[in-house]
């Protein structure tokens, strides 16, 4: 079993987290989770009217031919920034009265080769994972593959994982 | 306002409302912005094997397969009823390059003739589609997040090893599209 104890390289699985052992509140029942669903609505919709979602977005960017995808990456993070200093600054909590809290990452070599191997398929595919799910909700079903794809790297990456450089 | 929801939103609208996704997923329950790692917990539901990197209670990041289900509804919403009229405003050098490699529906936000079922059989479709995106969730996994992970929850909680990570995937990005993908479309 992966313990919450040992070094978590994921910077996207907070229960894996050792801290996640000290945290309180855990979510359960349909409420808690509809509101995650209706938050990815949200999220989807504005992927779709950004046009972030667009192969040809993607291709722009990588060729430096428009500033389209630099501007919503960029706003995106100074605003996230904003909010989380705004949060901190505050003490803001969460709707169940819970700290909020940020575990800080490690650095390793998977980083800089696994962020290479996302970035060929990133040009590849004019998708990051978010972007396939909006696509095929958008109607381009033939995106289920590159999905069920996806998926499927993944798994292979965690099959040989130990023998890879970290 | 109705002519807002039907024009495809400029970066300066788009960019915030994303970033604002941060600080909603942290009220809502101590969740981080990420959505690879959703690709994870699927694995981990269906096909964990003896694997060890599967082998964890999924149960507790259910929320981040709500999440991913909420944004394929958005996508639904959005190209169904808030629909962009018009086709991406492209910029014309990208249109002429595609056109020499025989692209030429440039209707919708994706290119219709080479992202469709019957190019999955073809090389060019193959690679593009399925190659493609077995390096996304390889990739994204072994550098521990994606855009949203790394670049936009990493970045701004002022993480480097996400600044790393960013470099890397543009640096990728470049060398796919300006280097590679030329010759792929030539296929």
């Amino acid at each position: 079993m992966n313990s919450p104890t040992e070094s978590n390289l994921d910077f996207e699985v907070q229960s894996l987290d050792k801290e996640s052992l000290h945290r309180t509140a855990e979510d359960s029942g349909w409420a808690n989770k509809i509101k995650f669903l209706i938050a990815g609505a949200l999220f989807g919709i504005i992927l779709v009217k950004s046009e972030v979602i667009s192969w040809f977005r993607i291709q722009e960017m990588f060729r430096l031919q428009s500033f389209h995808m630099y501007g919503v990456i960029g706003s995106a993070i100074v605003t996230a920034m904003i909010c989380v200093q705004l949060i901190k600054r505050f003490d803001i909590k969460t709707l169940n009265g819970e700290r909020i809290r940020i575990t800080p990452k490690s650095f390793n070599k998977g980083q800089v080769y696994g962020g290479l191997l996302f970035g060929f398929g990133w040009a590849l595919t004019g998708a990051c994972p978010g972007p396939l799910f909006a696509q095929i909700g958008s109607g381009f079903t033939v995106i289920i593959v590159t999905l069920v794809s996806a998926i499927a790297g993944t798994w292979v990456y965690g099959w040989i994982r130990e023998r890879l450089p970290h | 306002m109705l002519e807002l929801l039907n024009k495809p939103w400029p970066w300066y609208v788009a960019g915030p409302l994303i970033g604002l996704m941060v600080p909603l997923l942290l009220i809502l329950g101590n969740k981080t912005f990420g959505i690879s790692s959703s690709l994870r917990h699927i694995c981990a539901m269906c096909l964990p094997g003896s694997i060890s990197f599967f082998d964890y209670n999924w149960r507790k990041e259910m929320w981040n397969l709500f999440f991913v289900a909420g944004i394929l509804i958005g996508g639904f919403i959005a190209s169904s009823f808030l629909g962009n009229s018009e086709p991406v405003q492209l910029n014309p050098l990208l249109i002429e390059e595609l056109q020499r490699k025989g692209v030429n529906d440039f209707s919708g936000l994706m290119p219709g003739d080479l992202f469709n079922w019957k190019m999955l059989i073809t090389l060019k479709g193959f690679i593009l589609m399925v190659v493609g995106g077995f390096l996304v969730g390889f990739g994204t996994r072994y550098a521990g997040g994606c855009t949203s992970g790394h670049s936009i929850m990493g970045l701004s909680t002022l993480q480097w090893p996400s600044l790393v990570a960013t470099c890397c995937f543009m640096a990728g990005g470049f060398i796919m599209a300006n280097l590679v993908l030329p010759s792929i479309l030539a296929l």
